[in-house]
């Protein structure tokens, strides 16, 4: 079950010989090791494994946030250096600031990528995505007076208000209730239906991979993890919830995914 | 003197979990259940300071009696017994030529102040009735080129009250135009912060006294020459420099302590220096630069009326010094009036930082 061979001019992201090592007071920790993987354009990617295997490493390294040691991350066959909008991260915690609105923070980042527009047109990108996300009413509120579920809407909102080439998701959902958590798949779901920005998302929720993504991706556990295992999800898009939820091939994914996990 | 305040950086609090809630809550329900609180705190202090009060007088009255035997005393060792019981006699009638010198009892303090107040009224009368005699002689000066006459008579008591004030703003301004731009570049640079350290360490503790000196030292070489009067300046840079090491120390921390994912939405961003600076950084740092300002401002205060005291400088402290010197009958009740006008001001002081701290802040500042 390794990666079936996939046209080349449609990779996005193409990981080669990719390695990780921390320095740490006890020696050097190597986190991942030659790990290969490649991401097709318009995808969504889940990537699930244990705590500690290195998959929040994964994906700053994407976001140009941190070093890579050994090997390197194509994108659109350039390798990747440093961060840049044409990468939207979403965090684990919402990291608005919350000194300003949910529209100033939003202002922010559309300022930074879309420069040349007038105002007025940057404010209507602002003011679309917070509308998608649910947000109209609440665009002039203080970040910090928001609820955790709302700011991480703002989040979702941002992101895709910079047109990145690539979305990445930190356990975007997990600190929130199991409630918020749906509601925000959904909302998650509906806009990237629409925009289809390939997406790499970790989680730790099973249920989340199998509802969200074309493809799951297992992580051994560290330390030297590696790609340890890949499912595709074959389910229609756009996706409903309960029709998932009642699909035949749903309890085989997961069982799969559980298995993968519990080995 | 006062240094003690300003030994670790404080930061705010952390905003409370349900903070946010009372904004949910109608505003009648709010008060209603603050209400209890409130009298209760009036009720406890009004007790308190009666108590105070009590206590004052009794300590007054025990000095007092202490005092008075020891003139007594005195009289008949030197002068003979008979002279000893007109002294009593003296004493007992309440004259000011024989009256004890010590604490002063509250009601004395009260007098006092309504001396000083009733002085104030009649320099004020005074410096009026100069200003309309001389107005016309300005006029005519100004147009001759010459510098005006103003009225030097004896400041009254508010009057030092409003030049302490001037002192110590110009002392806070000083402060912060050097403490804050350096503490953002060290909070931003590991190497400058460890350059800077071992100076902010050694620095921090001297006392106030000594940086008066060293100001003097310094502006007394710089303005040689010239015959103005630089005790003003002198105090004031004194009171800048030593009150303003809990600013730099929080400005360099709050700014070097900045969530971490803030710097990383900044990169993702691409934000250029100004902006992660303008936008990111300082507004994050904004709740621990303010701690770090209240702090001096309280220690300007503090240090404001020993360094006016030392540099004879027109203000509280050559206020207090004066009376003290004099040695009038009511010397120690106006100087007890003084204590109680610089704590008064320096706790409205500190109100009003509090005040601006959370109209800037973020989060909400820990009164
Ligand atoms: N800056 C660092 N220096 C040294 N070791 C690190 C550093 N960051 C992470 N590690 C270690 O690398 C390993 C992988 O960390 P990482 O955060 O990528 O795991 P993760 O898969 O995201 O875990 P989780 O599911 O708990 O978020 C862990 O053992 C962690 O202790
Ligand atoms: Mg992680």
């Amino acid at each position: 079950m390794l990666t079936p061979p996939v046209n080349l001019r449609d990779v996005v992201l193409d990981f080669r010989d990719l390695t990780k090592v921390y320095p740490t007071p006890t020696g050097e920790y190597v986190v991942l090791e030659n790990l290969q993987l490649q991401i097709k354009k318009e995808e969504f990617v889940s990537i699930i494994g244990h705590s500690g295997c290195g998959k929040t490493t994964l994906l700053t390294m994407i976001a140009g946030l941190n070093d890579i040691s050994r090997g390197e991350i194509l994108l659109n066959e350039f390798p990747i250096t440093g961060p840049g909008p044409d990468r939207g991260v979403i965090f684990q915690s919402p990291s608005l600031f919350p000194w300003m609105t949910a529209f100033e923070n939003m202002m922010l980042g559309v300022d930074q990528v879309f420069p040349h527009g007038t105002r007025r047109q940057r404010e209507d990108i602002v003011k679309y995505y917070l509308d998608k996300v649910g947000l109209s009413q609440w665009m002039h509120r203080r970040a910090n007076e928001l609820s955790q579920g709302m700011q991480q809407r703002v989040g979702i909102a941002r992101a895709f208000a910079l047109k990145p080439k690539i979305l990445l998701l930190d356990e975007p959902f997990g600190m929130l209730d199991s409630l918020t958590r749906a509601e925000l798949q959904d909302v998650l779901l509906e806009v990237w239906d629409k925009e289809k920005i390939t997406a790499i998302q970790i989680t730790h929720d099973v249920d989340e991979a199998i509802f969200l993504a074309d493809r799951v991706i297992m992580m051994t556990s560290g330390p030297r993890a590696q790609i340890g295992d890949i499912l595709e999800i074959g389910f229609e898009r756009p996706r409903v919830r309960k029709e998932i939820l009642h699909h035949p091939d749903y309890y085989r994914y997961r069982e799969h995914l559980i298995g993968f996990l519990e080995h | 003197m006062g240094q003690h305040l300003t030994e670790s950086p404080v930061a705010p609090a952390p905003k409370a979990p349900l903070a946010g809630l009372g904004r949910y809550l109608p505003a009648r329900a709010k008060v209603g259940r603050q209400l209890p609180g409130m009298a209760r705190t009036l009720g406890i202090s009004l007790a308190s300071m009666a108590v105070f009060l009590l206590l004052w007088q009794m300590s007054a009255s025990y000095l007092y009696g202490v005092e008075a035997s020891a003139r007594i005393e005195r009289t008949v060792r030197e002068q003979g017994p008979e002279a000893g019981a007109q002294m009593e006699a003296c004493i007992a009638s309440g004259d000011v030529s024989c009256k004890p010198n010590t604490l002063p009892f509250p009601s004395e303090v009260l007098h006092a102040a309504g001396l000083l107040l009733a002085d104030h009224r009649e320099i004020s009368a005074k410096k009026a009735e100069f200003n309309t005699e001389t107005a016309e002689l300005n006029v005519v000066r100004a147009e001759q080129g010459l510098d005006p006459i103003v009225y030097t008579g004896r400041p009254s008591f508010v009057d030092q009250i409003g030049t302490s004030l001037k002192t110590v703003a110009v002392g806070f301004l000083i402060s912060l135009l050097i403490a804050v731009p350096i503490g953002i570049i060290i909070g931003l640079n590991d190497t400058l912060r460890i350059a800077f350290n071992w100076m902010i360490q050694v620095f921090k503790p001297v006392s106030p006294v000594v940086w008066l000196l060293l100001v003097f030292m310094i502006v007394k070489t710089l303005t040689l020459g010239s015959d103005s009067d630089t005790s003003f300046l002198i105090s004031c840079i004194s009171v800048g420099l030593c009150s303003m090491w809990a600013t730099l120390v929080n400005t360099s921390l709050g700014v070097s302590s900045i969530n971490k994912d803030y710097l990383n939405v900044a990169r993702v961003l691409n934000l250029g220096i100004g902006k992660k600076i303008f936008k990111v950084i300082l507004p994050s740092a904004i709740p621990v630069i303010f701690t770090g300002m209240r702090i001096t401002v309280s220690v300007a205060w503090m240090v404001l009326i020993a360094i006016e005291l030392l540099a004879q400088s027109p203000g509280l402290g050559s206020f207090v010094w004066e009376e003290f010197q004099n040695g009038g009958s009511d010397s120690n009740a106006k100087i007890i009036v003084a204590m109680f006008v610089i704590g008064l001001v320096g706790f409205l002081l500190d109100r009003i930082m509090f005040w601006v701290q959370q109209r800037v802040s973020f989060e909400k500042a820990v009164g």
